[in-house]
């Protein structure tokens, strides 16, 4: 199971069929009803509510002082809610202080103890529990080699680079076996490339383990690899809770669709609806724009149609008449390597912003500014947002 | 070639200067013997005499003193009931000084400051008149047997005695307690005290397994401040002292100052040295090996 050549996607693969919250009769692990936390004049949170599954690998993702920490504290016991219940196992964790509740945090500071050697810090919450001394070294021996530290545990951990030092702190979490990791930006402090291994470090573990994962992170390309559910947060609320992939392509508000990723939204007014798509008036599209959406809207309501950049089509010559197109010219770009963003200006004033995949070394007719384009997107590539 | 560094060097001017030198003549005195001269004692170094002045000088030297301290009872009793003295004291210090530096360091930033201030405040008055202030407290007419006998209380005889040298050292170096011991805990994370919870810490063994550990070094530093200077005190024993305490710094004043004695003050003092720089060395390997594992 510790094989790191294992092919991730293998996981992908067995995430794939994992969905206790789709069904009714699941009991959660975890559950938040009504949750509401005031600090001062702030309301931190606000009426709170969701599951967290058995087995599950979830984040709460979005901008800091969302909430998002808070709600991880409280299930520490860090934090008591001021409303509303959070509940473990069934069971109410009001008034259950942080060192008997069977959770385990990550801190973001890692929190490491200066005065104790990598063992005895991974080793801290196993003797707490009174093992045997026996039992302690063999199982801070086996943590040691799931994090891939074997050899470093006499070290202080100043000695440990940034990256080891992380390795610790999550070792010193998951050697007590909780019935839940908390990992508070685990990642926020490596650099962009060991963040990247150590996302699917953490999904191999937490399949290894078969223990439930809750992440609080910022980043939105971290939640969306490493999480089976992501709750996106905003002021205090959760806006949406999904897989990661629903969240993307169909996310519920402007909110979501602009925190998740890069996104270009169209004003505009219901036209007509046929029950399976939309039209839509639009000043930045004189042809109207067209997505597919099942919801009866009312005529002549205000909607916003959001599309993501890649979604979008590039044209240098007109394309026919068709709905979904737009006409404007380069007035920036950037150049990725894998990609292209091209910023584009309509007519109506407003930028799009169009990703296109470098398929070919070769480019026949380069794009610069000032160039006239033409974007064009299929009515499935765009979701109708009605907030 | 290393560059000449006047930055470097003087510390050493400085030290050679006010310690070294000094250190000299009385580790000299303490070879010499006692002479109806002035100053009284001998031999003398006369350098108009050359090398053979400077031999003579040196065949005056023997460590007479200090078989005469070894086998005087007095010097020896002293000795014993200074360390006694610092001990003590130091326990107790670290008893009330801890908690004291703890509380100040877990409040907030308000309260932090103002008992901060209560701290350093009483070095703006001399530190004569603080212990004159404690005869006036403990002498047998004084607050400490007014407010008892007020309150019907039996009162008590402190001043002169033992017990009002233990209240006199602890108030005198408290601060030098407390302001090591706080300064090593308000530098604690307060991260590591949730992350001891986290893995099944009640507060108390959070205090025991985290904090208190790492605030050795603190103890350490505060329990040396106190106890070097505590071991030659000689104020507080003068004046707080009956004429049964036994210290070396008053043993040093009277053979200097009362019996002219001046080798056997400087032997005493020499001692006394030797024996301090033990724990002292001792500080310094632990100060060593911290900065090595930071």
């Amino acid at each position: 199971m510790n094989d790191p050549a294992r092919p991730r996607l293998n996981i992908g693969a067995i995430r794939e069929s994992f969905a206790p919250w789709a069904d009714p009769n699941a009991a959660p692990l975890v559950r938040f009803e009504g949750v509401y936390k005031q600090f001062g004049d702030e309301t931190a949170v606000k009426g709170v509510s969701f599951d967290i599954y058995e087995g599950e690998f979830f984040a709460l993702l979005g901008p800091s002082g969302c909430g998002k920490t808070t709600l991880m504290r409280m299930l520490a016991g860090f934090e008591a809610p001021d409303a509303g219940r959070v509940s473990l196992g069934g069971q109410d964790l009001a008034g259950q202080p942080p060192h008997r509740r069977p959770v385990n945090m990550m801190f973001q500071s890692y929190a490491l103890f200066p005065h104790l050697s990598v063992e005895q810090n991974i080793g801290f919450g196993l003797s707490q529990q009174g093992l045997p001394r026996a039992e302690i070294r063999a199982r801070v021996e086996e943590t040691l080699a799931l994090v891939k530290l074997e050899g470093l545990g006499r070290r202080r951990p100043h000695q440990l680079s940034g990256g080891q030092r992380q390795r610790v702190a999550l070792a010193r979490a998951i050697a007590p076996r909780p019935k839940m990791l908390l990992l508070d930006e685990p990642l926020a402090a490596l650099d962009k490339k060991l963040r990247e291994e150590t996302q699917f470090e953490l999904m191999r573990l937490q399949q290894t383990l078969g223990m439930t994962f809750l992440i609080v992170t910022h980043d939105q390309e971290e939640a969306m690899v490493v999480a089976d559910r992501i709750a996106v947060m905003s002021a205090g609320e959760i806006a949406q809770i999904g897989r990661p992939a629903e969240i993307y392509e169909t996310p519920n508000s402007r909110y979501v669709a602009d925190f998740i990723g890069d996104v270009n939204l169209f004003e505009g007014r219901v036209t007509g609806a046929d029950g399976t798509k939309v039209r839509l008036g639009s000043n930045d599209c004189p042809a109207g724009l067209e997505a597919l959406e099942d919801d009866h809207l009312a005529m002549g309501s205000p909607v916003w149609l959001a599309v993501r950049p890649e979604k979008l089509k590039l044209h240098l010559d007109p394309p026919g008449e068709t709905a979904n197109r737009l006409s404007g010219k380069v007035v920036d770009y950037g150049y990725l390597g894998d990609w292209t963003t091209y910023v584009v200006e309509l007519a109506s004033g407003r930028t799009v912003r169009a990703a296109v995949a470098n398929v070919s070394r070769l480019v026949e007719r380069p794009i610069g500014y000032g160039d006239p384009v033409w974007l064009t997107f299929a009515p499935d590539g765009a979701v109708v947002l009605t907030r | 070639m290393k560059r000449f560094s006047l930055t470097a060097v003087l510390p050493f001017v400085w030290l050679a200067a006010f310690f070294l030198f000094p250190f000299l003549l009385v580790a000299k005195l303490s070879l010499s013997e006692v002479a109806l001269a002035i100053p009284p004692y001998q031999p003398r170094l006369d350098l108009s005499q050359g090398l053979n002045g400077l031999s003579a000088f040196a065949q005056g030297l023997d460590l007479e003193t200090y078989a005469r301290l070894r086998t005087d009872h007095l010097y020896v009793a002293a000795y014993l009931s200074s360390l006694k003295f610092a001990v003590v004291s130091t326990v107790i210090l670290l008893l009330v000084g801890y908690p004291l530096a703890y509380g100040m360091a877990r409040s907030g930033a308000e309260t932090r400051r103002t008992l901060m201030m209560a701290v350093i405040l009483p070095f703006w008055t001399s530190f004569l008149i603080r212990v004159y202030a404690w005869i006036a407290i403990l002498k047998p007419e004084g607050l400490l047997n007014a407010a008892l006998s007020s309150l019907g209380l039996p009162t008590l005889s402190l001043l002169n005695t033992d017990a009002a040298v233990y209240i006199g050292l602890v108030y005198a170096y408290l601060p030098f307690m407390v302001l090591p011991l706080y300064a090593v805990l308000e530098r604690q994370d307060e991260s590591q005290l949730e992350a001891a919870a986290d893995l099944g810490c009640t507060p108390i063994q959070a205090f025991w397994r985290v904090t208190f550990p790492q605030s050795l070094p603190g103890v350490a530093a505060g329990a040396l401040l106190c106890f070097i200077p505590m071991v030659g005190e000689f104020v507080i024993p003068d004046l707080l002292g009956g004429s049964g305490t036994l210290m070396l710094g008053k043993v040093i004043w009277t053979e200097f100052f009362a019996n002219r004695d001046w080798p056997a003050a400087s032997a005493v003092a020499i001692v006394m040295l030797a024996t301090l720089i033990i724990p002292t060395l001792l500080y310094q390997r632990q100060q060593a090996r911290m900065v090595d594992g930071r």
